[in-house]
């Protein structure tokens, strides 16, 4: 059914073209001691150019409010741009949002498109109506998304009865049902706890692999781009400050991931590899803070490098918020 | 058309599933059917056993049909849509590759044969046994009847979709379904047969699609209109169903191309 076209032209091996896309909102707000409400214009996009490539998984992060979800919104075709061209699986999204809603898996993790009354399964049968997919290529799909997704103890549940994690878990089933060429995942993790999130992504992966499925996805967790993507685009006031591979990325930033040790016997000094540095030491030589580059160095090679001169009698590890490195990024004026 | 048929059945198994909400409508219903009928039956009692053509049997019926259409006919408006526009939800209903009128009608087709068999059927019953009722002759006026509380159901659907897709520029819609059910209440002629109603308000009603949602079902029902000086009413309803569902189809694009899709 959903071949890809065999076309020679390049924008139909793209999944996404956005060329100079545009949103500008208007907003109006109401003026003290007037009944006149002032209007303002506020661009939420501003000049996004990107092309994406069939199979490819970008990452689109930035804070709160730097246009990430306009963007998703204009590539889904519910909202208009402003100016500046959209092209999605070869469609231009607004005038062919149905066809598109029939080859895109989004999960707005902030929203549900599922039956909240009614058990989860009848969710995939009402969507598998509306995707006209067969009853038996249904249920096949579905099995495969009930073990990967670990639905099965919840199927029969209500949807309101789910948890948060489970929930989610059926969202992103609801998402691939149909088997969509480009997976739209906005917040997919929001909320979930550690294991839910590993699940979730460990499931992306194998069925990504197995169907080669472009993914685009917003997220706040760094976690979600390093095990996910292959591809970041940070987002700044509604443009694009860095795109570029992930791995380019950490390592132009260095991205130190932190390692937190409580000695046994105090130590005023850790001899370490040449990719980690020690911050700090704390409680006169108990506790040693280290910065280390998590693309160069593994944390079981830095243990034994630290268990070699001293007990370790406690440890904590801390990842590089996403946050903190777009703050990187946007205090060196945008660019890498 | 399996796609809504499917949709269709999820909105009545989803309301199937509210059992004492279906119970408590029943007993409401009846009861303001019971107060309904009484002050109808007094006021036909003092014109002397007849009203406008209506007698004591056949306002029961009145009365009785039209307590059973108010659920399914959704008389004091819906929220749904309105709210789902407001939080955003909408965009989940927009990326759904059904049309969006489609989708919310098939729930609604659903959601009103369990409100017909649940919420309906009920006070029917009830009124048959309490006050009797005037069954049509013409065995016609059933099928007629049938597609005529269709009509009105689509009508009755079309109508609120247009208040509540003034969500999309208006930040409160309260207020206008407010007016919308008290406007509906009067004209449809649920309160009073419209017949009874002043000419110049007669002439007002019947230039709104309001007596297509209960006056024309109860009237083709109850076999008061006989089959063939009903086809013109149903004409009527036909005809609304083509202008409202235009215009709930324009508003529609207007709304999802002008206005952003609220939240993030």
């Amino acid at each position: 059914m959903n071949l890809p076209e065999q076309s020679s032209t390049h924008s139909a091996r793209l999944a996404v073209e956005l060329v100079r896309l545009r949103r500008d909102y208007v907003v109006r707000s109401p003026v003290a001691g007037s009944r006149r409400r002032r209007r303002q214009v506020v661009r939420a996009v501003d000049d996004v150019t990107l092309r994406i490539d069939r199979g490819e998984t970008v990452g689109f992060v930035g804070a709160n409010g730097a246009g990430k979800s306009t963007t998703i919104k204009m590539m889904t075709g519910i909202l208009q741009p402003t100016s500046g061209a959209v092209r999605v699986l070869g469609r231009d999204p607004v005038p062919e949002r149905r066809h598109l809603a029939r080859e895109i898996g989004v999960v707005f993790g902030q929203r549900s498109q599922l039956w909240w009354d009614l058990p989860l399964r009848d969710s995939y049968r009402i969507l598998g109506a509306m995707h006209r997919l067969t009853d038996r290529a249904r249920e096949q799909r579905l099995e495969r998304l009930a073990a990967g997704l670990d639905l099965g103890g919840f199927l029969d549940r209500p949807v309101r009865q789910l948890s948060l994690g489970q929930r989610m878990r059926g969202e992103v089933a609801a998402a691939l049902l149909h088997s969509p060429e480009l997976v739209v995942l906005d917040e997919p993790t929001i909320g979930l706890d550690m294991v839910s999130k590993e699940g979730l992504r460990r499931f992306l992966r194998e069925d990504r692999a197995e169907r080669g499925t472009t993914l685009f996805l917003t997220t706040h967790d760094m976690g979600d781009v390093e095990r996910l993507c292959n591809r970041i685009v940070v987002v700044n006031s509604g443009t694009v400050a860095y795109d570029g591979a992930l791995d380019s990325f950490r390592e132009r930033l260095g991205a130190p991931r932190e390692l937190v040790v409580d000695l046994e016997e105090p130590l005023d000094v850790l001899t370490l590899p040449t990719a980690a540095h020690t911050l700090a030491v704390e409680a006169g030589g108990i506790r040693h803070r280290i910065a280390f580059s998590g693309a160069e160095l593994t944390v079981p090679t830095l243990l034994t490098a630290i268990g070699s001169q001293a007990a370790v009698r406690d440890l904590s590890l801390s990842e590089p918020a996403i946050e903190d490195l777009v703050r990187q990024i946007y205090s060196r004026g945008g660019r890498l | 058309m399996p796609t809504y048929w499917t949709i269709a059945a999820a909105a009545f198994r989803q309301y199937s599933t509210y059992r004492l909400a279906t119970v408590a409508g029943v007993f409401t219903n009846s009861v303001f059917g019971l107060i309904r009928a009484s002050i109808l039956f007094a006021a036909i009692t003092t014109a002397g056993g007849e009203l406008s053509g209506y007698t004591i049997a056949q306002a029961a019926t009145y009365v009785w049909l039209g307590q059973a259409l108010l659920a399914p006919i959704e008389a004091f408006g819906t929220r749904e849509v309105s709210q789902r526009v407001h939080q955003g939800d909408v965009a989940i209903d927009l990326l759904r590759p059904t049309s969006f009128l489609g989708l919310y009608y098939a729930q609604k087709l659903g959601r009103a044969a369990f409100l017909l068999l649940g919420r309906g059927v009920p006070p029917l019953l009830i009124g048959a046994l309490l006050t009797g009722l005037a069954l049509p002759e013409d065995p016609l006026s059933y099928l007629l009847g049938a597609l005529s509380l269709l009509l009105a159901i689509t009508v009755a659907f079309l109508t609120d979709m247009l208040v509540n897709l003034t969500a999309f520029w208006l930040l409160e819609t309260r207020g206008l379904t407010v007016v919308y059910t008290a406007v509906m209440n009067l004209l449809s002629g649920f309160l009073i047969p419209i017949v009874w109603f002043p000419d110049w308000l007669l002439s007002i009603a019947r230039a709104t699609p309001f007596p297509s949602m209960i006056q024309t079902p109860i009237d083709t029902l109850s076999g008061r209109v006989p089959p063939l000086e009903a086809l013109p009413l149903l004409g009527t309803q036909l005809g609304w169903t083509a202008v409202l569902t235009a215009a709930a189809l324009l508003m529609l694009h207007a709304g999802v191309r002008s206005v952003e899709v609220q939240g993030g």
